[in-house]
């Protein structure tokens, strides 16, 4: 016969039985079981009396629209996303809102900044200067002013740099923090190539114009050519190729003047000039001294050549040449008659 | 009065666009012993397999089943609404017990129920083409042919589906888009069912606050997924054994072509039980899932079943029976279901049909034994019908109680074209009822 009623009954086991040839009368007490009637006399604990259920399953009105509402995409992502942020933003703003806290965390942030910065990995304890003469190392020691040692954090590399650059002797720079707390500074100076003269002084130019330094005496650097003439440092390249050019006249050469703003005139020991275009000097400069080469032009004596236009070479002659030329033309008389 | 089905079950149509959109819609089966209620996601159309072939899920892979849930069915007599609070709660529970499993929220509810005194029409109309080809227009003016029987004051139309057109002398066409003709007829299936019923389940549908995207009957979606597609093609019934109702549904060429409802099912059964033990309905309800049978052996007179009660009287509580009586007790009533299933099935003219397969599905048609008892009923080729496997579907859902779930599921996602899917011809609307108005004083005088 198969019960109908003994499904709702549990049924239990016990691991051992209780009273046998091999009972463990120990274990009644040890294991934690208790046995227990199937059915108790109270009436409870049968058929699902037990305590008073809730029959109906369904939900209530209000059950189901709110758990409607919660499972709204919409309402979901607000709650999962919108909610925490709010909720952060307003933290936010409370702990903000008092001075003393903002300034206490400022001042805390700055506390650790400082600390960080101040190790002494950090710290750069000296300036090296390579590729830099002695007056200019002193200069830019002068211009840099560093009392090491100093942290790395607060040295401003490219705007030492620009500082360094911005000296005239100065073409270019690099500077860099090297392993080891050392600040190198790597210079590369600028060459003199000439010394130009002014109403002001005379001071020595590179090859692009820039001004190096101020000589007080042209001897002070014979080695270098002379130009004059306002306008001249811009045009330091041609007076460098017109020099080049006039190398065979050797120690007669005294300079270059720039004429006008525009053109060069060539200057020679006993006050003689040769006056070279605007355009193609080079030019009109080899042609004078291929001249010279054949007829000693220039040994003779002759003020200036102008060879400002280049079809119409002329030649000026000194006041005594002049006369001596006459009195060979006209031998018998003085030239009156 | 047609204008209103087309605008009502439009506007359904649109509600189940925008459901199909949003991508998730709730299937509720109202039942007499359940309510079930799946929650579809769909992802895209369904795609057949690499390899061309339609592959294990019958192509139905354009959805996924995210939440299912089931609660006992209240209020519910006969597939009709009777108790509408109670139902309404019910359908909550099921509802919420669904959406809580699926995690989303749903708004767009299809709802089938199997009562309501399904009644079916055969109609036909014939129009001379317009021009030699025939357009969506045509299909629409020679549905609007038809001619609709008086169907009765109070009933609605639940489905309306063209099943066979004939162009000329062409018949069984499926889709006549298209083609070249001079005469297009057609055959349409329209299924009525009382009013009430659908105005019962609507307003219990917008109580529980959602949409309803679509209502079908309960015979034809079990019919959907417990029939194969070559038994859907070469005719063959599906017999849904429910708690209060067993529906009727004949299937030719992919169409339904007839449906109808005993109302009988598995709660008279328990009923049967409850009164000639005197027990419980639940005691009893027990005893037929347990122990029920159809076809007593020898054993079974050996076999004692103790059938309980609540009554404190001890005696009285601790009786049994035989099996071999509940047998005698339960079979009675599952003949006579069989035999009126059968007289259905004769009206329909189901002995016409060139493959006569029955398909026995529902709660009710697990009975042990029944498909020898129906096979000597209904006839010799009779199974038991499970519904059509479909993604993410629990193991616990897959029962033949499911079937009508399962198979509203697949019509939600494969609707089929119903005749207020195409459009009314503006033109002829006012010709036909100045006709209609013409014939009415005809008849009249």
């Amino acid at each position: 016969m198969r019960s109908l009623m003994r499904v709702f009954l549990p049924v239990r086991h016990r691991e051992k039985p209780l009273v046998r040839k091999d009972a463990r009368f120990s274990s009644a007490e040890t294991s934690g079981y208790v046995a227990k009637p199937a059915v108790t006399l109270d009436g409870h604990g049968r058929m699902g009396r037990d305590a008073p259920r809730r029959i109906d399953p369904a939900p209530s009105r209000l059950n189901y629209r709110i758990q409607r509402w919660m499972l709204t995409p919409g309402i979901r992502l607000g709650l999962r996303i919108g909610v925490p942020l709010c909720l952060a933003f307003a933290a936010g703003t409370a702990f903000w809102a008092d001075e003393a806290r903002r300034d206490a965390l400022t001042g805390f942030i700055a506390e650790i900044r400082a600390s960080i910065q101040e190790r002494p990995e950090f710290m750069v304890k000296l300036m090296v200067i390579d590729g830099a003469g002695t007056n200019l190392a002193q200069d830019i020691r002068e211009v840099v002013p560093l009392d090491f040692p100093v942290s790395s954090f607060d040295l401003d590399v490219a705007q030492i740099r620009d500082v360094i650059t911005g000296l005239d002797p100065v073409k270019s720079a690099s500077v860099r923090v090297r392993p080891g707390g050392i600040l190198q500074v790597d210079v590369a100076e600028r060459r003199p190539v000439v010394v130009w003269r002014t109403r002001q002084g005379i001071e020595m130019l590179d090859e692009t114009g820039a001004h190096i330094d101020i000589l007080t005496s042209r001897k002070m650097r014979t080695d270098l050519p002379l130009i004059a003439g306002k306008g001249a440092d811009g045009h330091v390249d041609e007076a460098l190729a017109l020099f080049a050019a006039a190398k065979p006249l050797g120690d007669r050469m005294r300079g270059l003047v720039r004429v006008g703003q525009r053109r060069w005139d060539l200057v020679l020991d006993r006050g003689q000039r040769v006056m070279l275009p605007t355009t193609r000097p080079v030019q009109a400069l080899r042609r004078v001294l291929a001249v010279n080469e054949v007829q000693d032009m220039l040994e003779r004596d002759v003020a200036s050549v102008d060879m400002r236009i280049g079809e119409r070479p002329t030649l000026r002659m000194t006041q005594a040449a002049t006369e001596e030329w006459w009195r060979i033309r006209n031998p018998d008389g003085d030239g009156q008659d | 009065m047609m204008t209103d089905l087309y605008q009502s079950q439009r506007a359904m149509r649109q509600m189940r666009q925008q459901a199909m959109q949003r991508g998730v819609v709730a299937i509720l089966d109202v039942g007499s012993s359940k309510i079930a209620c799946l929650v579809l996601r769909f992802d895209g159309t369904g795609k057949l397999a690499d390899d061309g072939s339609i592959g294990s899920m019958a192509g139905q892979t354009g959805f996924r089943v995210i939440g299912a849930a089931t609660t006992r069915s209240r209020g519910v007599e006969f597939g009709e609404i009777t108790a509408m609070q109670e139902t309404e709660r019910a359908i909550r529970t099921a509802l919420q017990a669904a959406q809580k499993m699926a995690e989303i929220r749903v708004d767009h509810v299809i709802a089938c129920f199997s009562g309501a005194n399904p009644r079916s029409y055969g109609l036909d109309a014939e129009v001379e083409l317009d021009t030699q080809e025939v357009t969506e227009s045509e299909i629409g003016r020679v549905l609007n042919a038809c001619e609709v029987p008086e169907y009765g004051a109070g009933r609605e139309v639940l489905h309306a589906q063209p099943v066979n057109f004939a162009l000329d002398h062409r018949s069984g066409l499926i889709d006549p888009r298209g083609q070249l003709g001079q005469s297009l007829s057609v055959d349409m299936h329209m299924l009525t069912v009382d009013g009430t019923a659908i105005q019962n389940l609507v307003r219990c549908i917008k109580r529980c606050d959602l949409e309803l995207a679509g209502i079908a009957n309960s015979a034809y979606v079990s019919g959907i997924s417990a029939l194969v597609e070559d038994e859907q093609e070469l005719g063959a019934a599906c017999i849904d054994m429910g708690g209060g109702t067993t529906s009727v549904s004949i299937f030719m060429k992919k169409h339904m072509i007839y449906a109808d409802c005993v109302r009988m099912g598995g709660d008279h059964v328990t009923g049967d039980i409850s009164m000639a033990l005197g027990v419980p309905a639940a005691n009893a309800e027990r005893i037929k899932t347990f122990s029920g049978g159809v076809h007593a052996t020898g054993a079974d007179d050996r076999d004692m079943i103790d059938i309980g009660g609540e009554t404190g009287d001890w005696e009285h509580d601790r009786r049994s029976v035989s099996r071999a009586e509940l047998i005698g007790i339960m079979r009675p009533r599952v003949e006579e279901i069989l035999e009126e299933v059968r007289a259905r099935l004769d009206v329909a003219g189901f002995d016409h049909l060139p493959s006569q397969q029955i398909v026995l599905t529902g709660g009710a048609s697990q009975v042990m034994g029944l498909d020898g008892l129906a096979s000597r009923i209904l006839g010799q080729r009779v199974r038991l019908g499970r519904p059509l496997r479909v993604h993410g579907l629990p193991q616990s859902a897959t029962g033949s109680g499911f079937s009508s779930a399962v198979g509203l599921s697949l019509f939600a996602a494969h609707p089929q074209d119903e005749w207020w899917d195409f459009e009314i011809p503006v033109d002829r609307y006012p010709a036909r009822s100045f006709k209609r108005a013409v014939k009415w004083f005809r008849d009249n005088w």
